[in-house]
């Protein structure tokens, strides 16, 4: 009994360094797989919005990802629908659609067709329109919009300004 | 201290330190196999034989491998492919063998389902063969990002995205995987590491316990007969070979089982030397651009069934049939309800079952690799519904299935 009731000390000592050695290590293995300062810190792109052509799509590039510009002509900017206007943005007096360009699906990169304005992703037969928004599942929303900020002529990405905030904040992209 | 004696030969001054001649007979010329099989039974040797083969092929390739994203793409198309001598082989040999060896994985289990042996104490050979299934397609595709191809960096991108869990929106998780915003360099390094080190570790664990769940119920049979195995072995030991239903595992199984992989291998090399590019998508000679992603991309054929579940349903409905289809082969011991471990042929109900899946997961393989577009979208459609439907009605169809 006394033996017994020795053994199960040690036993529950050694659980105890050993419980905090897993949660410390688990801790560490996480921290390790996170990105690096160095990918964080390149995660900033400024674009100059008034070198972009009516009606024309331009990929941009921003944390590796593709973004989708495109300045809407007058014709698309009179067409416009409610939602469609809330995910307009306006710089100066153009309107862009500007998104993060993967599909919300799995992550392809839909394909542009200019004669009928409207994306194609090829993995899995997504649609979207030139506004961005979903015409055939299996993508879930709309192309994300990335973080943005309105400066003068200039768009900074990476950087939450006063409208991307009031879109997030209205659910009009994640 | 242990009694030692002076040796009287190597043989014995082994046996007093390692008992290797006891070793012997549990491992192989006591181990009884039944004599009632058929060449289906090698497929297990087969696999063990294409798993040796990646092992080897891989260790040199790894000599001339760079796990950089800048450096990956060109060292195994120029370095490995066109500067070291026979790289190309080993290369071919790694290639061909990753694709084939699902081939014979798939084999073995469907064997396993058409005759039962996931029955009566041999659930723990179903559920660690589930598992090797699991490990391995983990392998396939953490391989498949090396060559830093398009076709690694947009699997890489779709299927990393799969953690997201649709609607649950866990983009943190995905970037953790991947360490970075998009498949990178972090990405690479740590496929690398688990394709190269710990997936191969998990994969040899596995296989070790694979061949233990086997040891205490040992090997099915044609007829699923319950053999005593204790009785026809002394029957065996005591001379009568012909009357004895079992046979030792070496040399007397192993000789046959040998026969088979021959076969398989000269099958094997002539896919290697004259018919390699199945195994090699053209795609993936392109170099990655995270900003094109390429007209039609698809898995190795291997994973089409199960992309096939994923694609034809919005992204949660999709996600969810998906997960079942990935975990569903592993509860297949508890949802076959019926008493019978004989073959397919003999149970009824069961034996369209079995013909059904197999040919419904033939057909989600070939709409799987077709564009998603009009009929092929519809097929598709039916024979995923038809695959879960299937699994939810085989309870049902072997409940009532009689005793034979």
């Amino acid at each position: 009994m006394h033996n017994s009731s020795r053994r199960g000390f040690m036993g529950k000592a050694f659980g105890a360094v050993a419980g905090v050695g897993a949660v410390g290590s688990l801790v560490a293995m996480k921290k390790t797989w996170d990105p690096l300062p160095s990918v964080k810190a390149a995660g900033f792109t400024t674009l100059d919005m008034s070198i972009y052509k009516e009606g024309e799509l331009v990929t941009e590039k921003w944390r590796g990802k593709p973004i989708f510009v495109l300045k809407k002509t007058a014709e698309m900017v009179a067409s416009q629908t409610e939602s469609q206007k809330a995910r307009d943005i306006v710089v100066g007096d153009s309107h862009f659609m500007l998104a993060i360009g993967l599909c919300t699906h799995l992550g392809c990169i839909p394909g542009y067709n200019a004669a009928e304005k409207s994306f194609l992703c090829a993995c899995h037969g997504g649609m979207f329109n030139w506004a961005g928004e979903v015409t055939k599942v299996p993508p879930p929303r709309a192309f994300d919009i990335p973080p943005f900020k309105i400066e003068g002529n200039k768009i900074i990405l990476g950087e939450a300004g006063p409208e991307y905030k009031a879109m997030k904040d209205s659910g009009i992209t994640l | 201290m242990a009694h030692f004696t002076k040796a009287t030969s190597v043989k014995d001054w082994l046996n007093q330190r390692l008992a290797i001649e006891k070793v012997e007979k549990v491992m192989a010329s006591e181990y009884w196999i039944p004599k009632n099989i058929n060449f289906l039974w090698a497929m297990g040797m087969v696999l063990a034989i294409t798993f040796a083969l990646l092992l080897v092929s891989g260790i040199f390739l790894l000599m001339y491998y760079q796990p950089d994203v800048k450096d990956a793409f060109y060292s195994v198309n120029y370095t490995i492919m066109r500067d070291v001598d026979f790289g190309w082989l080993w290369r071919h040999v790694h290639g061909v063998a990753a694709s084939v060896v699902f081939l014979i994985i798939y084999i073995h289990m469907f064997t396993g389902i058409y005759y039962g042996s996931y029955k009566k104490g041999r659930e723990m050979i179903w559920v660690s063969g589930m598992l090797l299934f699991v490990t391995f397609s983990a392998e396939a595709f953490s391989g498949y990002m090396l060559p830093w191809g398009q076709m690694s960096y947009w699997a890489g991108m779709v299927i990393t995205n799969i953690f997201s869990l649709g609607g649950l929106h866990l983009d943190g998780l995905v970037e953790w995987i991947r360490g970075d915003y998009v498949p990178a360099q972090a990405f690479l390094t740590r496929f690398f590491m688990l394709h190269v080190l710990l997936l191969p570790l998990a994969i040899m664990g596995l296989i070790g316990l694979h061949f233990a769940a086997l040891r205490i119920p040992h090997v099915n049979n044609q007829d699923g007969e319950e053999i005593d195995f204790n009785a026809e072995s002394k029957k065996y030991l005591a001379g009568d070979k012909a009357g004895s239903k079992v046979i030792r595992f070496a040399n007397d199984f192993m000789s046959k089982d040998l026969m088979v992989v021959g076969v398989f291998l000269i099958f094997f090399f002539y896919l290697v030397f004259f018919n390699y590019g199945f195994a090699l998508d053209p795609v993936n000679f392109d170099p990655a651009d995270g900003l094109k992603t390429p007209a039609h991309i698809y898995p190795e054929w291997y994973f089409l069934w199960s992309y096939e579940i994923l694609r034809p349903f919005s992204v949660n409905i999709g996600l969810i049939a998906f997960g079942f289809a990935q975990v569903i082969f592993v509860l297949l011991p508890w949802l076959d309800r019926s008493p019978n471990a004989v073959p397919a042929s003999r149970r009824g109900a069961f034996s369209i079952w079995f013909w059904v899946l197999l040919i419904d997961m033939i057909v989600l393989t070939a709409m799987g690799k077709l564009p998603p577009e009009g009929m092929f979208s519809t097929i598709g459609l039916v024979a995923a519904i038809l695959f879960i439907a299937l699994w939810i009605a085989l309870p049902f169809i072997t409940k009532n299935e009689k005793k034979v």
